[in-house]
């Protein structure tokens, strides 16, 4: 079952940016687009572990800082040709509450 | 609907243009493509290597039948297109097949030329052109003995090095009395000739054909002068002609080829044309560098972009005949206007020559030494005044002040074992793989595939080299023009001269007034125009932190592990007990892993936890330490020596010069990192001679040094000049600072920034023009108002960007 988690509102979060979530699962990091859309990943680059969380934020996609990997927000996948996956999860606004779903046991 | 986009002519321009469409508009349209070969689409180029027996056919498909298929496009594989209505707007077939088009795309190529004599219809007759001609000359290979070459151009010299390799006995007919006359010069053709004799070809010059002997095969050739010569094949090679028929036939516009404009339209504009075809601002081409840029503009206007234009290409040349390494571009001959540069040493088979106009390389010609070939193509597109280095200019890029370790190993003497990747440890079997097996042409690409030179870059040249050993040509495609970054196809200097025009502030205005293609840009662009912002008007525009990379935007330098290092500046890399202790305690405090002196003459803190950095700057400022900046684009560290403070040796006060120095310069944002030093005697003990700007004091003054790099491809300085006083110091190191962080390119060092403007130019801006220099200065320190603040004390202790270095939320 998805444990929603209230981690604070929009406004934490600059636009093109992001911040990070400690949890037991590991970092997590959650994005924000120009649009005012937020994401989350795993904060660990699936090229070397970077945390994407310090990385640029453009469209849908963040730059891995250390490696100028691109990893797409939406999906977690590494934009091609490069490959590999951070591993996404579920985030949603409500009530200008941003919650992040962990999957909680 | 999807639209219908009909294309005929299945060679290596079309298709090219329909895989640059899929890549920006995969969905956009209904595909059909005619080809009257019989096979999907393959590398003509690479026919050559075929003949010789180097490669298969199969060695040399680009798109096998199954990659139309996966792209949903329709192939009528060894048909002929015989109509075009454009009233109805259909093509069709003799056979009847008919297919309506809303857009159609024309990439017919060219046809061989065939001399109009006696018997050129005989069998055993042939032309060099396409898998079939290939298919004969090899048959014949298999059963005579003599062949004739016609023509010895390019294609003449490869065809009969390839019928010589398979066991022929080969003659060259050519009507002039040199080889290859559009590409070479008499003496480099002399060079070529003498090596393609050595390998058993003959050759017969100033020979004009008359007639084709036989009755229905082919016996031999006569000439004008009654000469006759027995043969059992006949290639001719004298020359192409764009292939117009089916384009004239449909009324559209064509001379010598078929007119398009700069968006590759015909007159017709729903029909399109590409490649050897078409005629563009008056040229034809017959290279397929110069196709590749036109199907790209055309793939970009097929997908309704509509922005991309085609100006016309430079073209350079390369014989693929292996083992004999020869380059040629441009206007090679010159004039009364021009002037030669020449290398000749018969006995080592080289020859290199440069035509300069203006010192500026209008053309080149190397024979047996082409290494630099590439580089000499780029400063002649690029229009580089070659000026200061022009006493070094044959030499080659390589000994061009460096002794760094940039394409010493010849390509393709090396084996597939050896590293060519530093940076990303690939070696060149990875290269040549990706080349081969993934069908790569660009060093985009195999940048893209292999992360081979995608991050230093000093090994650029070598997989250069690389790609066009591989492929046996030079695909050397890199635009004239090189745009910013994938978001735009303007270039760095055009975005900022826009930015100063038209008085831009924000990243946002420049993206809407110059048509960016993503709307907020990429990690390539926004720190670029960030930096191009605040230089260009300080105090004005503001920092977009978020375009900042990581580094600048929490000031610190990011490690592997996700932990950061802090490096308080020591001005002139003096220090005190009193900053020691507090760097003592900090460590302390803080726990921090390592602490070590760097090569910039300080001390770095490394492994600091990122919630810790507000604490570990708070402590250090306490001591009065400020951010050393060793994470920006910007000043970094001023090197001294001890100087006549107290070497025995020293004429000037180095440390006091290299304070001051750092003192007024700190905090300065500028393209790409910045170094100084001051040395105290010509010892130079700080090194300042591979400094971006170095002083080194002399009895009577100082010494200004300006354009030296360390790092990946050691530069030393070139001499600015020498001043008198420390007061002159000051100006003209603001001067310099200035007028690099108004003209550099953003990740552009001094030292590549002064091989392209040339030191001449910085010369008379900064030495020659007072009031220039003055002007400069004045609005470097102007600038520096607004940057000298701590940017540690700022979040230490003013909560400036807090939520930088506290977690949104812990969770359990
Ligand atoms: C810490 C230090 C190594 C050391 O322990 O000594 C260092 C560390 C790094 N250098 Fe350096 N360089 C250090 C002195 C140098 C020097 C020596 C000098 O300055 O006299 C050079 C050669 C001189 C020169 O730059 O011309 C040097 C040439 C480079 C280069 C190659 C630059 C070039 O133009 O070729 C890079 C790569 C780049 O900038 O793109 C680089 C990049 C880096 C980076 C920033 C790599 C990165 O992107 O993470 C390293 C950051 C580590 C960190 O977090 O602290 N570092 N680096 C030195 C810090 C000096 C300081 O006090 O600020
Ligand atoms: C042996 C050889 C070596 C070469 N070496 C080099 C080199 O080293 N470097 C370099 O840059 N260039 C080289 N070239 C030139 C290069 O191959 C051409 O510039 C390039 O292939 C031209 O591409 P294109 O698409 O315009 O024409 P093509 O590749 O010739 O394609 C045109 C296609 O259209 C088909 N066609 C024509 N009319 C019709 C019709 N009515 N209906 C259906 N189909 C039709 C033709 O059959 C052909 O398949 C070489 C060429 C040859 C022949
Ligand atoms: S500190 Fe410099 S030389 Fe050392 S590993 Fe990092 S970038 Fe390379
Ligand atoms: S760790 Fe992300 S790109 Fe290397």
């Amino acid at each position: 079952m998805t444990n929603w988690i209230d981690v604070g509102k929009l406004e934490d979060i600059p636009k093109l940016g992001a911040r990070v979530v400690k949890t037991e699962e590991g970092d997590v990091a959650v994005f924000r687009t120009a649009d005012d859309e937020v994401f989350a990943l795993r904060d660990r680059c699936p090229h070397k572990q970077g945390p994407l969380s310090q990385g640029i934020v453009h469209g849908r996609r963040v730059t891995c800082p250390l490696h100028n990997w691109v990893i797409e927000l939406e999906s977690g996948e590494a934009v091609a040709p490069d490959k590999g996956c951070a591993g996404v999860y579920s985030v949603k606004i409500e009530a200008e509450k941003v919650l992040l779903g962990l999957k909680g046991n | 609907m999807k639209e219908k986009l009909v294309l005929i002519g299945n060679g290596m321009a079309g298709v090219r243009t329909l895989e640059e469409l899929l890549k920006i508009a995969p969905d956009k349209y209904d595909i059909t493509v005619f080809g009257a070969e019989p096979f999907g689409n393959y590398n003509r180029i690479l026919l050559s290597p075929v003949l010789c027996g180097e490669k298969t056919i199969d060695d040399i498909m680009l798109n096998d039948l199954q990659w139309y298929e996966d792209n949903h496009i329709t192939l009528y594989a060894g048909k002929w297109v015989t109509e075009i209505n454009r009233a109805r707007r259909t093509v069709s077939t003799s056979d009847g097949i008919v297919v309506p088009y809303d857009r159609l795309l024309l990439a017919t190529g060219s046809n061989p030329f065939i001399i109009p004599v006696p018997g050129k219809d005989l069998q055993g007759v042939v032309s060099f052109r396409d898998i079939h001609d290939v298919d004969a000359m090899l048959k014949a290979a298999g059963e005579g003995k003599r062949a004739v070459v016609i023509g010895g151009g390019l294609l003449g010299l490869e065809a009969a090095n390839g019928l010589k390799l398979q066991g022929m006995d080969v003659t060259v007919v050519h009507l002039l009395d040199t080889l290859m006359e559009r590409q070479l010069d008499k003496p480099a053709a002399d060079l070529l000739k003498g090596a393609l004799e050595a390998r058993g070809l003959n050759f017969l010059m100033e020979a004009q054909t008359e007639a084709i002997l036989g009755g229905e095969r082919v016996t031999g050739v006569r000439f004008k002068d009654g000469l006759e010569i027995p043969a059992d094949l006949v290639v001719m090679a004298v020359g192409i002609r764009p292939n117009t028929a089916l384009a004239e036939q449909a009324g559209l516009y064509c001379e010598r080829g078929v007119v398009v404009n700069d968006t590759m339209q015909t007159y017709d504009p729903r029909i399109y044309a590409v490649g050897e075809c078409v005629q563009h601002r008056g040229a034809t081409y017959g290279l397929v560098a110069p196709l590749f840029e036109m199907a790209k503009v055309c793939a970009n206007h097929l997908a309704h972009l509509g922005y991309s234009r085609y100006e016309g290409s430079v073209i350079s040349t390369k014989l693929k005949v292996t083992g004999i390494d020869l380059f040629s571009a441009g206007d090679f001959h010159g004039d009364e206007t021009t002037e030669d540069i020449v290398i000749k040493d018969a006995a080592q088979g080289v020859y290199k020559k440069l035509v300069l106009k203006d010192n500026r390389i209008q053309g080149a010609v190397l024979y047996g030494d082409t290494i630099d070939g590439s580089w000499y193509f780029q400063l002649m597109r690029e229009g580089t005044n070659v000026s200061d280095f022009r006493d070094q200019l044959l030499f080659g890029q390589g000994h061009l002040g460096d002794s760094g370790h940039s394409g010493e190993n010849a390509a393709s003497a090396m084996s597939d074992d050896m590293e060519v990747c530093g940076c990303n440890g690939v070696c060149k079997g990875d290269v040549v793989n990706a080349i081969t097996q993934k069908g790569l042409f660009t060093l985009e690409d195999v940048r893209a595939h292999t992360k081979a030179s995608s991050s230093c870059g000093s090994c650029t040249g070598l997989v250069e080299q690389i790609l066009m050993s591989t492929l046996g040509n030079d695909y050397s495609e890199t635009p004239a023009k090189k745009p910013l970054c994938k978001c735009t196809d303007y270039t760095h200097e055009e975005v900022r001269h826009t930015i100063r025009e038209h008085h831009l502030t924000s990243i946002k205005a420049v993206m809407e007034y110059m048509e960016w293609r993503n709307s907020d840009g990429c990690h390539v662009c926004r720190p670029a125009l960030n930096y191009y912002l605040i230089s260009t008007w300080p105090g004005e525009a503001r920092d977009d932190y978020q375009s900042r990379f990581i580094n600048e935007r929490v000031h610190a330098n990011i490690q592997k592990d996700g932990t950061y290092s802090v490096v308080p500046r020591m001005w002139g890399g003096l220090t005190n007990p009193a900053e020691l202790r507090a760097i003592a305690d900090v460590v302390d405090k803080y726990a921090i892993p390592t602490v070590k002196v760097t090569g910039g003459q300080r001390i770095d803190l490394l492994g600091v936890k990122k919630e810790d950095l507000p604490g570990v700057w708070g402590d250090l400022n306490k001591a009065g330490m400020v951010s050393g900046h060793a994470y920006g684009k910007s000043l970094r560290t001023v090197k001294t020596c001890v100087g006549s403070e107290w070497c025995r040796f020293g004429t000037q006060a180095s440390m006091g010069m290299g304070v001051e120095l750092e003192k007024i310069t700190w905090g300065s944002w500028t393209p790409h990192k910045f170094k100084m030093a001051v040395s105290g005697c010509p010892r130079n003990c700080a090194e300042a001679t591979i400094k971006d700007f170095g002083v080194v004091a002399v009895d009577s003054g100082w010494e200004l040094h300006v354009g030296g790099n360390g790092g990946v491809k050691v530069r030393a300085t070139d001499l600015l000049c020498k001043v008198k006083s420390g007061d002159e110091v000051k100006e003209y190191c603001g001067a310099f600072l200035q007028l690099y962080r108004e003209e550099g390119h953003y990740l552009e060092r001094t030292a590549p920034w002064i091989e392209r403007v040339g030191l001449s130019y910085v010369k008379e801006k900064i030495v020659e023009d007072e009031a220039c220099r003055k002007a400069l200065y004045a609005r470097f320190l102007e600038s520096q108002q607004y940057v000298q603040q701590d940017p540690w004390a700022e979040r230490a202790g003013q909560g400036v960007d807090q939520h930088e270095f506290i977690p949104l939320k812990e969770v359990g």
